[in-house]
């Protein structure tokens, strides 16, 4: 599978991209992005809402096509052609703001369903690894209910279970807290902090800048489609360098 | 007041059972029909009317009826007599299969029920597997029995097909025909390749745009006129075709109705861990589109059950037409109140079953909860 087709090395990025250009329509909401990131790597990124950021890591996954510019993940190069998309989204898993949970599967489904289809697993292989995961983010006694007997927190840790089932060499989050009630955040975040800790490359959209603060190699600042600044969160949160993320910062930690 | 309430409460309140709400039949009449005056007047008022216009019916059909008898002498002519249906039965069932192959039908509509109970009991195991079994044996073997010609069977053309084989047959085949159609229709229509979405809105919204009777004069009388003489299609089989188009148009904007109700999410997510467009929309979206839109799928099914009655004016003798025959019949003039009402009954007890199932089995799908 995409182990033979792409060849590792661990001086190689995880995900290279380069001169990044995408429209809506005229709106050009991806502008000249250019960005590396290495294994192992983990990236938090923000900016005021309408910036590109959810844009820019849903192209990673091909969720959106760009227009120009080059997106290569895991050594193989992303094309319109489906095989290679497919390549690319078996190595990259995805958490989303609205969980995207299936509502007509139970948890224990939800996150077997890829297994079987995708990866041709047996049905009690994909139970056993999904009860695995459900167990590491502390859900695994939910594993027979549906998606809607679950609170907003629970859920989220299900949805992030059901990616990493596919064990995928890339997680992306995108604002995975930001639909949650404020009690609910902080079981979320543990879990991602522990996915941290174990080294997985991470992109995340985020406003939690508590936890860029503490696992954050790097923190990327979007606006109006393009990177402004991206620094290691001391020298971001800091000494930020453009009067851009200077305004951002005060709004956002301001109160 | 005596006393303000405490700054911070220190004893949480137990939950506590709710009140006792049982009122009796006597509570219920009170409270639902009788609560005032105007409500009185308005249910005494509505009672009687029931009454009068439902007595002179139930009389007429059953306290004065005649229903034993095998011909027109037992008929006493107070009320109904239901002698005509049952002396017409077989051929109200058969119509004019012959009667010595009628074994063959009989089986068949034992095999449909007994596969239509297994699918129906959520008890009996193997449902897949009976699934296919009835989507594609069972067709098979339907139509060889019914249409015979082989294996030693008599051969039976269609013409002599009649009753309420007919009318099931043409039913079935356009239920069974019309749900897939429709749901590649709209899957179709909602594409994003230019020609499969152009075919499926074209096919789509001519078949909409026509009323059925014209689709069934057009495949009885037009159609012959572009294949070459040589082939000669089965007139049946032309109404049969010519119903599964028809309905599978309305079957696929029902079907679209509830693909577009479904999340954008539902598909991301799908496509985020890696699965096939196919995939997507057989494990994830249709499931969930489909149970949104049973009521629309059965209703189309209801109006597609009776208007299989149309077929009788291209001269084939459904459960209606078969009936009306009968009221020709010079031993059993002035029958037509019987024959109708019977005609109704037996298909509003068919559209009745199917309405009572689906609510069944939407409330056996539901999860209880959105995302």
């Amino acid at each position: 599978m995409s182990e033979a087709s792409a060849p590792r090395h661990d001086s190689e990025p995880m995900i290279e991209i380069k001169r990044l250009n995408k429209w809506y329509g005229d709106f050009h909401v991806l502008r000249d992005i250019d960005l590396s990131v290495a294994r192992g790597e983990r990236i938090v990124i923000c900016g005021p809402s309408g910036s590109g950021k959810s844009t820019m890591i849903r192209c990673i996954n091909h969720l959106e096509a760009h227009q120009q510019g080059e997106i290569v993940v895991g050594g193989v190069t992303m094309t319109q052609d489906i095989k290679r998309i497919e390549q690319i989204r078996r190595q990259v898993g995805m958490v989303f703001q609205h969980f995207n949970l299936f509502p007509h599967l139970t948890v224990l489904e939800n996150c077997c369903l890829s297994q079987i289809w995708v990866q041709k697993k047996p049905r009690r292989e994909a139970e056993k690894t999904a009860m695995e995961f459900l167990d590491r983010v502390q859900i695994a006694n939910q594993a027979k209910k549906y998606p809607g007997q679950l609170s907003g927190g629970q859920q989220q840790r299900v949805a992030i279970a059901r990616a990493l089932c596919m064990r995928p060499e890339v997680m992306l989050f995108d604002e995975p807290t930001s639909a949650l009630d404020p009690e609910m955040i902080k079981e979320v975040l543990d879990v991602m902090v522990e996915l941290a800790r174990e080294g997985m490359t991470m992109l995340c959209v985020t406003h939690e800048m508590g936890f860029a603060k503490t696992v954050a190699d790097r923190v990327i600042f979007m606006d109006q489609g393009q990177i402004i600044e991206q620094a290691p969160p001391e020298r971001f949160f800091n000494e930020p360098r453009s009067e851009r993320t200077r305004t951002f910062l005060s709004q956002i930690l301001g109160h | 007041m005596a006393s303000s309430p405490t700054p911070v409460r220190t004893q949480m309140i137990e939950a506590r059972e709710p009140p006792d709400q049982r009122r009796g039949v006597l509570g219920w009449l009170r409270a639902n029909l009788f609560s005032g005056p105007l409500n009185s007047l308005v249910s005494i008022v509505t009672i009687a009317l029931l009454v009068r216009l439902l007595w002179p019916f139930l009389e007429w059909s059953l306290f004065d009826a005649d229903w034993l008898g095998s011909s027109r002498d037992a008929c006493s002519g107070d009320g109904a007599c239901w002698v005509f249906i049952s002396a017409r039965f077989e051929s109200i069932v058969y119509g004019f299969y012959p009667e010595a192959a009628r074994w063959r039908v009989d089986l068949v509509f034992a095999m449909l029920a007994v596969l239509i109970a297994w699918l129906a009991l959520p008890r009996l195991p193997a449902k897949p597997w009976v699934g296919l079994f009835a989507l594609v044996g069972f067709p098979v073997i339907a139509y060889f029995l019914l249409v015979g010609g082989h294996f030693g069977l008599m051969d039976v053309p269609t013409r002599e097909w009649g009753g309420l084989m007919l009318t099931l047959t043409v039913a079935v085949v356009g239920i069974v025909g019309s749900l897939p159609i429709g749901v590649l229709l709209a899957l179709g229509r909602r594409s994003t390749m230019p020609l499969v979405k152009g075919v499926s809105v074209i096919f789509i919204e001519f078949w909409r745009g026509v009323p059925l009777i014209t689709v069934l004069f057009m495949a009885s009388v037009m159609l012959p006129l572009f294949v070459p003489s040589e082939i000669e299609f089965d007139k049946l089989l032309r109404a049969l075709i010519g119903i599964m188009f028809f309905w599978s148009a309305y079957m696929a904007e029902v079907v679209r109705g509830g693909l577009q109700a479904i999340d954008k999410g539902q598909n991301e997510a799908g496509q985020a861990l890696g699965l096939s467009y196919w995939q997507r929309m057989g494990l994830i979206i249709l499931p969930q589109a489909l149970k949104l839109v049973i009521p629309g799928i059965v209703n189309t099914f209801i109006s597609l059950f009776k208007d299989t009655s149309l077929v009788l004016i291209i001269g084939l003798f459904d459960l209606l037409a078969i009936i009306r025959a009968g009221l020709t019949d010079t031993d059993w003039l002035g029958f037509a109140m019987e024959g109708y009402v019977f005609a109704a009954l037996v298909y509003w007890v068919f559209c009745f079953s199917m309405s009572r199932y689906s609510q069944y089995i939407e409330r056996r799908l539901h999860t209880g909860h959105k995302r």
